[in-house]
C-alpha cells in the first residue's frame, strides 16, 4: 500500500510543482513506485515541468468520471521506469472533480504504487482541500517571505481539519520544505531564516532547497531537479531519502562556506 | 527621500521585523480561526452540563468570546425560565 503525499502551501508560486516533480522523481529514482498526480484543473503544470505535455491522453477528470481507466492515463517517465504521472484535465471544469471520484482513484493508487505525490493548487478551495483530503504526509512549501509563511500557516491548520486522518481522529505528518532559500541575504538580515520560520510554523523540517538558477533551468528542459546534478538537486534529495524513513541530517546550504566562499558569496549558494 | 534616509532604510536588518509582524499576525489569526470551532464546541458541551439539571432552551443561550490582548474572557449567558422545573440529579 502506498504512502500518500500531498505537496500543498497555500500561496501559489512557491514551488509546489517543481518540488512535487523533484520529489517523485527522487523517490523513483530509488527504485521505488511512485505517481505523481495532478490536482490543479484548468491549470495543470505538472506535465510540462516533467516533460510530459505532449504525451497528455487522458487525465484525472475522465478516470473520475469512468471515461478512461486509470491505467491509460497514468503516463510512464521516458527517463525513470518507476515514475508515473496523472495528469490534470486542463479543459474541463474543475466542478467534475468529486470527493466520491477522487476517493475512488486514490485508492486504485494506493493499490499499485509505493508512492501516491499530490500536487494541489494553490489557494484553500476545494481542489486544494481535495488534493489534501487523503494524505498520509503532507509537505508544506514555504518560501522565508512573509505571505508564504501567513499562507502556510493557514494549510497547516486545514490539514488538521480537513483530511480525512484528521476526521478519523488520527495525525497527519506535517513537514516543512523551505524553498527558494538564500543563506546570504538570510545571513545579512534581509530574510527570514530558517530557525524563524520554524519557530512561527512550528513543523518539522524536510529540507531546505536553495535559490539556485539551476531550478529554472530544469523546469525550462521538463526535467524534474532531481535528474541533473545540482545544489538544489542534493537537497530535494536528501529530502526524498528523509521522506523514506532515512535519518539525513539537514544542512543549511552555504552554511560550510569558508572565507573563499563568503568573498565570492552570490556563487557558492 | 534623502541619500542618507536611504542607505540608511537599505542598512536596517528587515528580517526581524518580518518575523515580529508574522507572530503577531499568527496569534491572532489562529485565535480567530481556531476559537470559531472552540465556541461552537463549549457551546455544546455547557449546554449538555446544564440541560442534565434544568430544562433550558437552546435558543436562550449565548456563548461570546471576547479576545483582548493579553487575555481573552469567554462570556456565558444563559437564561432559565422561572419555570424551569429542577430535575432530580441522578
Amino acid at each position: 500500500m502506498a504512502k500518500v503525499i500531498v505537496v500543498t502551501s497555500g500561496k501559489g508560486g512557491v514551488g509546489k510543482t517543481t518540488s512535487t516533480a523533484a520529489l517523485g522523481a527522487a523517490l523513483a529514482q530509488r527504485g521505488e513506485k511512485v505517481a505523481v498526480v495532478d490536482f490543479d484543473v484548468g491549470l495543470r503544470n505538472l506535465d510540462l515541468v516533467m516533460g510530459a505535455e505532449r504525451r497528455v491522453v487522458y487525465d484525472l477528470i475522465n478516470v473520475v468520471q469512468g471515461d478512461a481507466k486509470l491505467a491509460q492515463a497514468l503516463i510512464r517517465d521516458k527517463r525513470l521506469d518507476t515514475l508515473f504521472l496523472l495528469p490534470a484535465s486542463q479543459t474541463r471544469d474543475k466542478d467534475n472533480l468529486t470527493a466520491e471520484g477522487v476517493a475512488t482513484v486514490m485508492d486504485e493508487l494506493r493499490q499499485h504504487f509505493d508512492w501516491v505525490v499530490c500536487d494541489s493548487p494553490a489557494g484553500i478551495e476545494r481542489g486544494a482541500t481535495l488534493a489534501m483530503r487523503h494524505a498520509d504526509i503532507a509537505v508544506v512549501v514555504t518560501n522565508p517571505e512573509v505571505s508564504s509563511v501567513r499562507d502556510s500557516d493557514r494549510i497547516i491548520g486545514l490539514l488538521d481539519a480537513k483530511t480525512e486522518r484528521a476526521e478519523k481522529g488520527q495525525r497527519i505528518d506535517k513537514h516543512l520544505l523551505l524553498t527558494r532559500y538564500d543563506p546570504i541575504r538570510a545571513e545579512r538580515g534581509d530574510m527570514l531564516k530558517v530557525e524563524d520560520v520554524l519557530e512561527i510554523l512550528s513543523i518539522p523540517l524536510l529540507g531546505i532547497i536553495p535559490e539556485s538558477s539551476d531550478v529554472l533551468r530544469a523546469s525550462n528542459l521538463g526535467t524534474p531537479v532531481t535528474l541533473v546534478e545540482s545544489a538544489p538537486s542534493s537537497a530535494y534529495r536528501d529530502a526524498a531519502r528523509r521522506l523514506a524513513g532515512e535519518a539525513i541530517p539537514i544542512t543549511v546550504p552555504g552554511e560550510k562556506r569558508g572565507i573563499f566562499g563568503k568573498l565570492f558569496g552570490r556563487r557558492a549558494a | 527621500m534623502s541619500l542618507f534616509q536611504f542607505l540608511n532604510f537599505n542598512r536596517r536588518n528587515t528580517a526581524p521585523v518580518a518575523r515580529e509582524r508574522l507572530q503577531v499576525l499568527l496569534a491572532h489569526e489562529r485565535a480567530t480561526v481556531g476559537h470559531s470551532d472552540l465556541v461552537g464546541l463549549l457551546r455544546e458541551e455547557i449546554l449538555a452540563v446544564i440541560a442534565k439539571h434544568v430544562a433550558v432552551d437552546r435558543d436562550r443561550v449565548q456563548v461570546k468570546m471576547e479576545k483582548g490582548e493579553i487575555v481573552s474572557t469567554l462570556e456565558v449567558d444563559i437564561e432559565i425560565p422561572a419555570t424551569a422545573s429542577l430535575r432530580k440529579a441522578s
